[in-house]
């Protein structure tokens, strides 16, 4: 890749300078960004080691007591006890069919405004990612009042508010615009004479998009299929406001509750939210890469 | 990326035989559904509603049934700018926010990234922690801070003191605002500094090491040389401080609930939108949070639809 070659060359360069001043300076701002690092680190941490304590060993001997006791224990009982399955079961019914219709609508979005010339084509894209800025609270009155009335029409009152589905489609809407502007401006850099020697082969629009652009998008597919799979994962407001029985929402938005139901065993709730946190540590841990060009795809285009 | 960027573009003659072609009967229906779906949905329940929004603000309406909607003019924006007086505080908090993050937050993002970019010791390590906390939710930040700072928790504990007189960084109004400012920067920093790294990554080094061989300092060499090059990024670090800025809602419900404790525009808004306390004055306040952040919006448009704009 040319970014390490970069890297090889800046390293090769920085060589040749050795400034003493500069080599005291990087010292000092090594030293600095490394305590602050550890610092950084620090709160989650503090969690974790409480959450291998019993609670009541705190309540015994203070915070800062030695330990006479750590394992797993709180874990068990945070799965048990705050039916953590459940919620993940909720997250996993929205945010799987949000994340691929985001991917499959924002692609083909995409690829209609970059690979035909309408008119429309950049009034569309504008629309797309401006829609993706509005702020979620302008939208909610309307949506809920919307929700409700097409529940009644159905005859179902629960079938989009207070349902996996509703909150499934409002993040779609709204994330498609993000999603319609990064692999717009990635369909951008793919050169048109792929596209042009397949419609010479006389491919229909279909196979256009599925055979000949779908499998060049896998990069920023990947991407941004982590992105948008850690946001909806971390979506506090939408399942908060468009939900209105607690054991259907997702494990994010039920911590709500959670907090202040198991507040007398605070470790308890270390544990659960640590295990609410693993989705988005196997992101950190595993997914970095593909998470951070997601972001900055949109960001700097390409 | 790079693959596909490196090859070569005759385009002209690619554009004129896009242009000259006609569509099939099955072509026009698939290029119809493939636009219409997403447009539909994104503009239904997205566009349709904010507009309808900024109506309902200069309503009065129970929100039952559509035909009990009275004109109200500016009657609710009135309430909200003379007669609700948390509506005042809870702008100065945003603004205090605001200026946080703008002269604290991302700066100190930046500068990370720029030392980080330059390679010094250990920086895969320091990236790493300081990404760390971008992954997790509001959600999960507000409980792993609350557990430093509980009256039971480790920041008292290590003062010494006991529950009975402990600090209450929440509740204490001369806390509690710094205490959150501190948890978003937590997030903020890495954030910011993920998003810049990624900019000087697309700076040429060269530019750099040719300033520092003319004897320029560091900071002459950020300031003169990198800083401009990065306009780019610099609008959309300038463009999420001011949103983030502006719609803290998460962190702030998962600490006080929908009570209040630090009374914020996003929770203002919550409070007026959602459950039992609905009404139109909510849709204004959502309107004013709206166009507060308007003035983001269109720099970062006009920044990202530069080149098709011509």
């Amino acid at each position: 890749m040319s970014v390490n070659e970069v890297n090889v060359n800046k390293e090769d360069l920085r060589l040749k300078r050795h400034k003493d001043t500069q080599k005291v300076k990087d010292r000092i701002i090594t030293i600095f960004i490394g305590v602050f690092a550890i610092a950084w680190l620090f709160p989650i941490a503090w969690t974790f080691y409480s959450s291998l304590r019993p609670y009541k060993e705190i309540r015994a001997g203070g915070v800062l007591s030695f330990p006479k006791e750590l394992n797993l224990d709180n874990y068990v009982n945070a799965i048990s006890r705050m039916e953590l399955p459940t919620y993940f079961t909720n997250t996993v019914l929205i945010t799987l069919p949000a994340v691929f219709l985001i991917l499959l609508l924002g692609s083909l979005m995409a690829f209609v405004v970059t690979r035909y010339s309408f008119r429309a084509n950049v009034a569309l894209l504008l629309l797309f990612t401006a829609g993706n800025l509005l702020p979620p609270q302008l939208v909610f009155i309307p949506v809920f009042k919307m929700y409700l009335a097409i529940g009644d029409a159905v005859g179902d009152r629960r079938f989009l508010y207070d349902s996996p589905l509703g909150v499934i489609l409002i993040h779609v809407a709204f994330q498609m615009g993000f999603a319609t502007f990064v692999l717009s401006s990635y369909m951008k850099t793919i050169p048109k004479e792929i596209s042009e020697s397949a419609l010479v082969d006389g491919a229909s629009v279909f196979t256009h998009y599925f055979r000949v652009m779908l499998p060049l998008l896998r990069p920023p597919l990947a991407s941004l299929g982590v992105l948008m799979t850690t946001w909806i994962y971390n979506d506090f407001f939408w399942a908060l406001v468009l939900m209105s029985t607690d054991s259907k929402r997702p494990i994010t938005s039920a911590l709500g509750r959670l907090q202040g139901e198991f507040v007398t065993d605070y470790n308890l709730l270390a544990a659960g939210a640590m295990i609410a946190a693993i989705p988005t540590l196997v992101v950190f841990f595993v997914l970095r890469k593909q998470f951070v060009s997601g972001l900055t795809l949109g960001a700097t285009k390409g | 990326m790079s693959s596909a960027t490196a090859v070569e573009k005759p385009q002209a003659k690619a554009k004129k035989a896009n242009r000259r072609r006609t569509f099939s009967k099955r072509d026009r229906f698939t290029l119809g559904v493939f636009i219409g779906v997403p447009t539909f949905l994104h503009v239904a329940l997205v566009w349709f509603p904010a507009v309808a929004t900024i109506y309902l603000s200069f309503t009065y309406w129970t929100g039952i049934h559509i035909g009990d909607i009275q004109w109200a003019g500016l009657a609710n924006y009135e309430n909200i700018f003379f007669n609700t007086p948390i509506f005042w505080d809870a702008l100065r908090v945003n603004v205090i926010w605001l200026v946080w993050f703008g002269a604290i937050a991302t700066p100190l993002g930046i500068l990370l990234a720029y030392q980080i970019d330059r390679e010094i010791r250990g920086s895969k390590f320091y990236q790493a922690a300081y990404y760390l906390p971008v992954v997790l939710s509001l959600a999960v930040i507000g409980i792993i801070w609350n557990f430093l700072l509980r009256p039971d928790g480790f920041v008292n504990g290590v003062l010494g003191l006991e529950i009975s007189e402990a600090v209450s960084f929440f509740g204490d109004d001369r806390y509690n605002i710094w205490v959150i400012l501190t948890m978003a920067s937590w997030r903020h920093i890495g954030y910011i500094m993920l998003l810049y790294l990624a900019g000087l990554k697309a700076v040429d080094a060269t530019l750099r090491e040719a300033a520092s061989i003319d004897g320029a300092t560091e900071w002459q060499t950020f300031r003169k040389v990198v800083f401009p090059a990065m306009a780019p990024v610099n609008i959309i670090v300038i463009v999420i401080t001011i949103i983030e800025s502006l719609r803290a809602f998460d962190m702030i419900y998962i600490i006080y609930g929908s009570s209040g404790g630090l009374p914020i525009l996003g929770v203002l808004v919550f409070q007026n939108i959602a459950g039992e306390g609905a009404s139109m004055k909510g849709a204004a306040y959502a309107v004013i949070l709206f166009l507060l952040s308007i003035v983001p919006i269109i720099t970062y448009l006009r920044q990202q639809f530069k080149e098709d704009m011509k």
